[in-house]
């Protein structure tokens, strides 16, 4: 038995300026994440305060957009859909959904890579939302 | 400056609603604080000190105006389900500066007449930071503390059935709590037949969602020796917020291991010298981690600790939520934390239910995690004494 990714709507985020950058790339098909400028360290969700070493010049770069699954969970209840902290290579940890799968297959340590999903709907679409999927053969 | 033994609680009130369509949400936080203040044998006129979290409408200033409280010292704190904890920690600080003498906590709500639920989205305030980069992905109550629950098993081996026996520990202890909204008695085959809600988390894995609150009154010391209640002296506190640490997520344990170290210090005692412990039961994965993080068994064994019984009074080494808690007694207004400390004063003053009462009980400990899991939640540990 299988349990089909559903395409689902996507509460829309709101747009805080900071922000700008991330959603005109995530539009594009590329997922940025901040690193600060005075430790090296990326982090994620992304500030332009550094929350390791408290400095406010951080710069975005662009992340692989490849990262393996730290952990996740299937809702059963209305449309299943699996929420998920994936591991990106560059380190940090970010909330996600696993997509385009079987979501009864989705396992603990599955290599995934980005793909974008639209908030909102047809008639109010809104930002494209980073999610991940298994890499062919994991 | 400690604020060990400078400050008792003296009333304590459950509103034994489970259901209240009828009944505003502030008049259930009038009537737990009427409830508290008779229980202290103080009334209202007394308070100088008011405490109250997200859940009270309009906030301190409504609620101050509401009850027609003459105070000269608020707390609003919010850490969710957690705050009447850290509020019985403040109250204690605020006691033991001199800026009040009679602390009143409440707190109330009916999420069961308004249809909320676990599995639904949570409700967020505008520009908060971290809201455009985690609520597109659907994160509820339940698939939070699922995901939570889904890397112990993977870290330590923790298993489905284990989580259950949390379960059949409530509900064995619910079953004499007349005002328990579910009083039967589950096995651990029923909370792994009950339908999944979220992997791994099924449906007796989840609280309840009821109406109803619950009262603090927290006195100075004076105050306490002139009333006639048993005295259940405040030994030590503990708070600590824990996050996703700017992406160096780890959701193995929470902020328990902060708080509670906090509060044995304090209180110069150590986990085993615990009698009781009122342990935050959002879901069974929320008692199973905080037990671990408290000290009651090493890290990853907090499966083996549970099973078996372990957490029934008369039958296990740690007697934990003997009023049924959250998963089987009563989770008012989505928010544990209160009628945690409600139970562990009832113990310490031996007016539990019979057959769950705790022989000699003088030493409990109240433990909560409000907010989420594998977001940000706040931990908030108290540590009680009967002189």
């Amino acid at each position: 038995m299988a349990t089909l990714y559903q395409s689902r709507k996507m509460t829309m985020p709101e747009t805080h300026p900071e922000h700008l950058e991330f959603w005109q790339a995530a539009a594009e098909g590329k997922l940025l994440i901040k690193q600060c400028d005075s430790c090296g360290e990326y982090h994620y969700y992304p500030r332009e305060h550094c929350p390791y070493c408290m400095s406010n010049k951080t710069t975005w770069k662009e992340a692989k957009g490849t990262g393996s699954i730290y952990t996740y969970s299937v809702m059963r209840k209305g449309v299943p859909y699996a929420i998920a902290f994936v591991t990106l290579d560059e380190g940090p940890r970010m909330m996600t959904n696993i997509v385009d799968c079987d979501l009864d297959a989705v396992h603990i340590d599955q290599i995934v890579k980005v793909v974008f999903k639209q908030s909102g709907d047809h008639d109010n679409p809104g930002s494209f939302i980073p999610c991940f999927t298994p890499v062919n053969g994991d | 400056m400690s604020i060990k033994g400078m400050a008792y609680i003296a009333g304590a009130f459950e509103h034994p609603t489970r259901k209240a369509p009828d009944k505003s949400v502030a008049v259930i936080h009038a009537e737990c604080a009427r409830g508290a203040l008779a229980d202290a044998g103080l009334s209202f006129k007394d308070v100088d000190g008011y405490f109250c979290a997200g859940d009270a409408p309009g906030g301190v200033l409504s609620m101050v105006d509401y009850l027609g409280l003459n105070v000269r010292h608020i707390d609003g704190t919010d850490t969710g389900g957690s705050s009447y904890i850290a509020h019985v920690s403040h109250a204690a600080q605020a006691i033991a500066a001199g800026k009040c003498n009679v602390a009143l906590i409440t707190m109330g709500g009916r999420p069961r007449s308004e249809g909320r639920s676990g599995v639904k989205q949570k409700l967020v305030g505008a520009n908060v930071p971290d809201t455009p980069f985690e609520l597109p992905y659907g994160p509820t109550a339940v698939n939070e503390y699922a995901m939570a629950a889904m890397r112990h098993m993977h870290e330590y081996g923790t298993t489905s059935e284990q989580l259950a026996w949390i379960k059949v520990a409530a509900s064995q202890h619910a079953q004499y709590n007349p005002n328990a909204m579910l009083r039967d008695v589950v096995t651990v085959q029923d909370v792994l037949e009950s339908p999944m809600i979220a992997d791994p988390l099924h449906r007796l894995d989840c609280c309840v969602v009821s109406d109803g609150g619950g009262a603090l009154v927290v006195v100075s010391p004076e105050i306490a020796k002139i009333l006639k209640r048993p005295l259940v002296r405040v030994m030590g506190v503990g708070e600590s917020p824990k996050g996703l640490m700017g992406g160096k997520v780890d959701l193995t344990y929470s902020g328990a291991v902060w708080s509670g170290a906090a509060a044995y210090e304090e209180a110069g005692i150590t986990p085993q010298d615990i009698k009781y412990a009122s342990i935050y039961d959002s879901f069974t994965i929320t008692v199973l981690m905080q037990l671990e993080d408290l000290g009651f068994c090493k890290k990853g064994e907090g499966g083996k600790f549970v099973a078996d019984g372990n957490l029934i009074s008369g039958v296990g080494k740690l007697p934990v939520n003997t009023d049924g808690g959250g998963l089987n007694n009563n989770h008012p207004a989505s928010r544990g934390g209160m009628i945690k400390v409600l139970e562990a004063v009832r113990q310490l003053r031996g007016e539990a239910q019979p057959q769950v009462q705790v022989g000699n009980c003088d030493l409990a400990l109240v433990h909560g995690t409000g907010g989420g899991l594998a977001s940000r939640h706040g931990s908030a540990t108290l540590i009680l004494e009967r002189v």
